[in-house]
Formats: C-alpha cells, sequence, structure tokens
C-alpha cells in the first residue's frame, strides 16, 4: 500500500488565483486616503490657532513694554526741553546732573547733551553711538555706559539753538523678559506642535476604524453573507446615525431577496400548475380530439388557462413594480373621496346582482398624496375578495373615513374569514388559505393590496369580523407622508 | 381600412396580418423599424399597429415621433411587450393613440383598432347620437328610444355614449374600464357585465328589437339591426 504523501504537490490555488485581500491591502497613495486628509486639515487648523495665539500673545507682551518705555523716554525729554527752555542751557544741565546724580548705579536713564558743535557738554555716555545719526528716530542698540555695557533704547531730539539731547533707556530687564516669554513661547509651540501630529494621528485611526467596521460589514455582504450588521457605539452620534442608516437600507435589502426568493419559488410552484394543465388540454386534445368540434373546446380552454397564467404574470409584475417604489416618483396630491365614490358605484351594482348589501360610509374628503390607480386596484382587489367569500344574503361593510392623519378604508365581510395562524401570511403572494383552495384567484390580490399600502408608507391589517374578514388598510394622509418623507431626507 | 402593422416577430405579425385581413382590411407589413417608417411616412393608412422594439435602428417610439413631427395624424396603436405603467406613458406621450400589452387577445387589438380609425374621422363636437330608434343628446343629456324618454344613471349615460359613439363596433370590457371609469386594471369580479346587463335592462327589455349585443369572446357591441 502507497502511503507516500503527494509531498511535492503544489498549491495551485495559491498561486494561481489572485487573492483580493492582497488588492485591498496595497497601501494607497497617503493623499488619496482620507484619514490622512482629516488629520492634515486638523494639525493644520490646530497649528494656526496655536500660532495666531502665541503671536497675539508675543506682540501684546512685547508691544506693551515698548510702547511703555517709549513713554517714558518721551516724557523725560519734554520735560527736561522745558527745562532747557525756562532756563537755557545751564538749567538743562543742572536737570541732567540731579537725574544722573539722583540716579542709583542701577539706574536705567541715559542721557547726552551735545552742543551744536556735536561735542560732549554732559551725560553718561561719551560719545554720540555712530549708528544714532538721525533725530526724532528709535534707536535700540547696546552703550557703553559707566555701569558696563547695557542695551538701550534712545531718541536724540534736537534743541532750539543747535544743540541735541539723547535720552535713553536701559532695557536689559525688558529684554530678559522678552526672552523668557520666546523662550516659553517655543516651548509650547513646540508641545503644541506634538499635541497637534498625536490629535492627528488619532483622528486617522478613529476615522479608520469606524470605515474598518463598515467596510468590513458591506463587503462580508458584498459576497453574499446578508445576515451582516454594521454594530453601534451605542453614543447616539453621526457615526451611529449612519450605521443605523446601512443597517435600514440593508434590512430592506435583505427583505426584497426575500421576496424575490419567495417568488422565484413560488413562481416554480404556482405557475406549473397552469401551465402543466394548458399543456395537457393541448397535448389531450391533439392525440384524443375526434372532431374539428372537440380540437377548439380545447384549444379554446387552453387559451383561457393561458390568460390566467397571463394574468398572475402581470399581478406579479405588477407588486414587483410597486415594492420598487418607483411609482413614488409619480405621486400627485389626491382625494381619495370622489375615487371611493366611484368604486362603491361600480361594485354597488354587482353585490345587488348577488343578492349581497353593499353598506357604505365614506368621509367628504379624503385627501392623500399618492398613486390614483394602485389605491383604486388595492380597494377593488379588496373588493373583489368580499364579493367572492360572502354567504348569500349577507352585507358587506365598506368604510371610509379620515382619522385626524391616517386615511382607514375598511372592507368587511361575512365569509369564511382567514385563520388566526394563516393572517400574517395571507399577504405573501401566492398565498391562498385552505378555505380558499377551492374557489378561484391567484393568491396574489391581498399581497398587491399590502404593497400598495405600504408604498404610501401605510399598512393592511387583517382582522377578525365574528365572522368573516375584516381588512383595513391606513394610509398617513398626504401631510403626514410629506412630515415623515422630509425626516427621512434629514 | 388600410392599416399598417410593424412587427419584427414574424409569428406575431402573420397573425395580426391575418386576423385584419379576415376581419375586411387591407394590410401592410414592415418587419423593421426602418421600413415601417418608410412605408408609414410614404403612404396613407387609416391607422398603424406598432411594435415598440423593433431592429433596424429605428425603433416604436423613434417612429412615432419622427411621424408626428412631421404633422402625419394616423391613429398609432402601440403593441408592446414592455408593459409597465411608465412605458405605457412613454408611448400614449410620444403621440400613440391606444397601449395594448403583450400577450394580448386578437378580439381586443381588433376592437382597438377599429376604434380608434373611427375615432380619428369625428370631424367637430357632436351633440347629438343616433343608433337606430334610440336617440342620445349629449346637451340636454337626453335619451330617447322610439319617442320613449329613458331615464339614466349618470355613470350608465356614459356607459350608453361610450357605445353608441362606436356603434357598430366591438367594444371589450377593458375598453370600457378605461373609457368609461378610466381603470386600467382588470377586477377579478365581472363588474363590467353586470353593469352592461343593467343598461341593457332599460334600453333593449321594453323594446322588440335588441340593439346592445354580446360579441362571444371579445366584448359588446350596439347596432340596430339592419346594419
Amino acid at each position: 500500500m502507497d502511503t507516500t504523501p503527494p509531498r511535492s504537490l503544489p498549491k495551485p490555488k495559491a498561486a494561481e488565483t489572485p487573492r483580493p485581500r492582497d488588492e485591498r491591502r496595497r497601501p494607497r497613495p497617503l493623499i488619496r486616503s482620507a484619514g490622512v486628509r482629516f488629520a492634515f486639515v486638523y494639525a493644520v487648523v490646530f497649528g494656526v490657532s496655536a500660532f495666531a495665539l502665541a503671536f497675539s500673545l508675543w506682540y501684546s507682551t512685547v508691544g506693551l513694554l515698548t510702547r511703555q518705555v517709549q513713554n517714558a523716554i518721551h516724557n523725560d525729554a519734554t520735560a527736561l526741553s522745558d527745562h532747557y527752555e525756562l532756563g537755557g542751557l545751564p538749567l538743562l544741565i543742572n536737570a541732567i546732573h540731579d537725574r544722573l546724580l539722583a540716579g542709583n548705579p542701577d539706574s536705567e536713564g541715559i542721557y547726552l547733551l551735545l552742543d551744536p558743535l556735536g561735542n560732549r557738554i554732559i551725560g553718561n555716555l561719551d560719545t554720540l553711538p555712530q549708528v544714532v545719526d538721525q533725530p526724532n528716530t528709535w534707536y535700540e542698540l547696546p552703550v557703553s555706559t559707566p555701569n558696563g555695557t547695557v542695551l538701550a533704547v534712545m531718541r536724540v531730539y534736537p534743541l532750539p539753538g543747535g544743540a541735541e539731547l539723547l535720552v535713553g533707556r536701559d532695557v536689559r530687564a525688558r529684554a530678559e523678559l522678552r526672552d523668557v516669554l520666546r523662550d516659553g513661547l517655543l516651548w509650547a509651540m513646540g508641545i503644541m506642535l506634538v499635541l497637534g501630529i498625536l490629535g492627528a494621528i488619532l483622528i486617522r485611526s478613529l476615522f479608520r476604524r469606524i470605515i474598518r467596521d463598515i467596510a468590513t460589514t458591506t463587503r462580508a455582504i458584498s459576497r453574499g453573507d446578508l445576515t451582516r450588521r454594521i454594530s453601534k457605539t451605542g453614543d447616539g452620534d453621526e457615526f451611529d446615525e449612519l450605521a443605523e442608516i446601512i443597517n435600514d437600507m440593508l434590512e430592506r435589502i435583505a427583505r426584497l431577496m426575500d421576496g424575490v426568493r419567495q417568488v422565484s419559488n413560488s413562481i416554480a410552484h404556482d405557475l406549473r400548475t397552469p401551465i402543466t394543465r394548458a399543456r395537457a388540454r393541448l397535448e389531450d386534445a391533439s392525440l384524443h380530439a375526434r372532431s374539428e368540434q372537440d380540437l377548439r373546446v380545447a384549444i379554446e380552454r387552453a387559451t383561457a388557462d393561458l390568460d390566467g397564467i397571463v394574468g398572475v404574470f402581470e399581478a406579479l409584475l405588477r407588486i414587483a413594480e410597486i415594492e420598487a417604489g418607483s411609482r413614488r416618483a409619480a405621486f400627485a396630491q389626491i382625494d381619495l373621496a370622489p375615487l371611493i365614490h366611484d368604486i362603491d358605484e361600480l361594485y354597488r351594482a354587482v353585490a345587488e346582482e348577488r343578492g349581497l348589501t353593499l353598506e357604505t360610509s365614506i368621509a367628504d374628503s379624503l385627501p392623500l398624496l399618492g398613486d390614483r390607480e394602485l389605491i383604486q386596484q388595492a380597494i377593488a382587489n379588496l373588493l373583489d375578495n368580499a364579493l367572492k367569500f360572502s354567504p348569500a344574503n349577507a352585507a358587506i361593510s365598506f368604510v371610509a373615513r379620515l382619522d385626524e392623519t391616517t386615511i382607514e378604508i375598511s372592507v368587511a365581510d361575512r365569509g369564511p374569514g382567514i385563520s388566526e395562524a394563516d393572517r400574517d401570511r395571507a399577504t405573501e403572494r401566492f398565498f391562498r388559505a385552505e378555505s380558499a383552495r377551492s374557489t378561484s384567484g391567484s393568491g396574489l390580490g391581498l399581497a398587491l393590496v399590502a404593497a400598495v399600502a405600504q408604498l404610501h408608507n401605510g399598512t393592511l391589517r387583517l382582522n377578525d369580523n365574528y365572522p368573516g374578514l375584516r381588512a383595513i388598510i391606513s394610509l398617513p394622509t398626504s401631510h403626514q407622508l410629506s412630515v415623515v418623507s422630509r425626516q427621512k431626507e434629514i | 381600412m388600410r392599416i399598417l402593422v410593424v412587427e419584427d416577430d414574424k409569428d406575431v405579425a402573420g397573425f395580426v396580418v391575418k386576423g385584419l385581413r379576415e376581419a375586411g382590411h387591407t394590410v401592410e407589413h414592415a418587419d423593421n423599424g426602418r421600413d415601417g417608417l418608410f412605408l408609414a411616412a410614404s403612404e396613407n393608412f387609416d391607422a398603424i399597429i406598432l411594435d415598440r422594439m423593433l431592429p433596424g435602428g429605428i425603433d416604436g417610439l423613434r417612429l412615432l415621433e419622427t411621424l408626428r413631427a412631421q404633422d402625419n395624424a394616423t391613429p398609432v396603436v402601440f403593441l408592446s411587450a414592455l408593459g409597465q405603467v411608465d412605458d405605457r406613458v412613454k408611448g400614449l406621450k410620444a403621440g400613440g393613440d391606444d397601449y395594448l400589452t403583450k400577450p394580448f387577445a386578437f378580439a381586443e387589438l381588433l376592437a382597438r383598432v377599429e376604434a380608434l380609425t373611427r375615432r380619428g374621422k369625428s370631424d367637430g363636437p357632436t351633440t347629438r347620437l343616433l343608433v337606430g330608434d334610440l336617440e342620445m343628446d349629449l346637451l340636454s343629456r337626453g335619451v330617447k328610444r322610439g319617442g320613449q324618454k329613458i331615464d339614466l344613471q349618470p355613470r350608465e349615460f356614459r356607459l350608453l355614449e361610450y357605445l353608441m359613439r362606436h356603434a357598430g363596433q366591438v367594444v371589450t370590457r377593458t375598453m370600457l374600464l378605461e373609457g368609461v371609469w378610466d381603470y386600467h386594471f382588470d377586477p377579478q369580479t365581472n363588474v363590467i357585465d353586470v353593469h352592461v346587463s343593467r343598461l341593457r335592462q332599460k334600453i333593449d327589455k321594453p323594446f322588440e328589437l335588441p340593439l346592445l349585443h354580446t360579441v362571444r369572446n371579445a366584448g359588446y357591441m350596439l347596432r340596430s339591426e339592419e346594419v
């Protein structure tokens, strides 16, 4: 017995079929990642606002200090000019002298008085610094004083008679403060940069997590697993809302898929029977018909069978068309009252002919945003059923009323009704209750009514009429409908 | 009557052409849109039966639109497998006078074509309809037979008016539902039969000659016996 395992067998599957996962995992260009874009926008907004904050802080603090110094210098210079005007050069020299003496070694004042020839008269500077060549202009530069070299802000004021007065302030302390502030702001900027990047990364990963959840779910669904749903965070935030909307959509898709499956099953079962019958009739006729008369009868019957099949077919297509919701585009504002009067008149004659009474009550006005033709057909279907199942001499109640925001159209008969157990399934396509098997019909009537009600955001209820069936179509009035649809848009 | 059938399916076309000829009409047939348009535009027809999906680059809708753009007002009945409400609306908007969905009963098609050609000939508004000794005054809304006044409900009046306007022609149940009640679906119950039989009670019962006849497998016809 050969037990050697086929070790050298290649694994063709892995080698040949390109796995879709690979394609998905291929990193997409950074700029095309929405997560990166969001994070980038976040970082830019954060950085710009941080910079604006630092700049305004800097400007207001440093600017204020500078203006204070300049004011002090200006006031000092004005006072000295006053002295000059009052007592001429001697008084001015005295004043400067006093200021220089009064000042302690840490004094901030810097003075220099020059005669018209530019020679120093008095002051704690030896000469005018070379850079300072314009009068009435602010300068900030290091100068050497008896206290050593200091950073000074200064300005030259020309005096009447050609003399020049330089007044300045030692601003070392202010410069230090400015440096501290600058360093602090730089640090803060650095921290903010780090925070901004961290925030961006956080946002991106959050974004990706949410997207990944939606993506994995929808991908699973597109592969055919219709049971998957997007998990909600429970925060009630926008993403929850999105998850809810997507889940609603999936719910609807699943329902439609179910419908399709159900329909194809039903078609297989319920159309085969009449087709078989028609086929059998034709074959039987072609084999056994003895006379032309026989043949004609068989063909006519088969044609009638085919017409029945066509009817079922058209009803199915119509229901599908209604359920697809495309007819909503043709909705118009209508008053159901005259329409229902017409139907009542149409069916009243039939009821009377069959010895039945139609007890009708129709409200004066029944405004609805909807499809006239479909409502007509839905009501006609209910009346068709009631007439079909009513016992002799019974009454059928046909009521249409407006109940604040709901239009209720009910048709109640005294027939066999639908058993409690069957009621839920009665609106399924091709469903026929046991008691109805012997009557004609396709089992599509109530399915169409339910579809029409649903298209108008309404419902079809089937209740017991003790005995009989009470079918009630509830439709929200036009006003309510528009509110609902508006809410859905939001 | 001279009728043009534009239909690409050989079996359906053959069946329709044969049926129309048996009914006493002259029939031309085109099996694609191009030939159909050429015939329709170059010759005079009393009616055109037009399929929607046609080979030859010109479908039924385009054919009809081209025809109407040339001020050709020949009555057109669409005969199409496209049966959704939208399709019907599109067909009528393009200038079609009637729309019949496949599969169809020949009697229905014949009745509709003949009804259309009659409509095409009407010149000016009529105020009085007359069939045998039955007369209808459309202005005073009075109906008399043999000089004897007949009381009709408003809907019965409209039913009779429709039948009288199509006197001598077969009128199907579907045509009555559409024309008198404006219903575009077939109820399961024989509502039309009941209403027609009520009308018959009023206009035929007391008189010797029946005017309102049932045509087997097709519908009804209002005619005086001599026709």
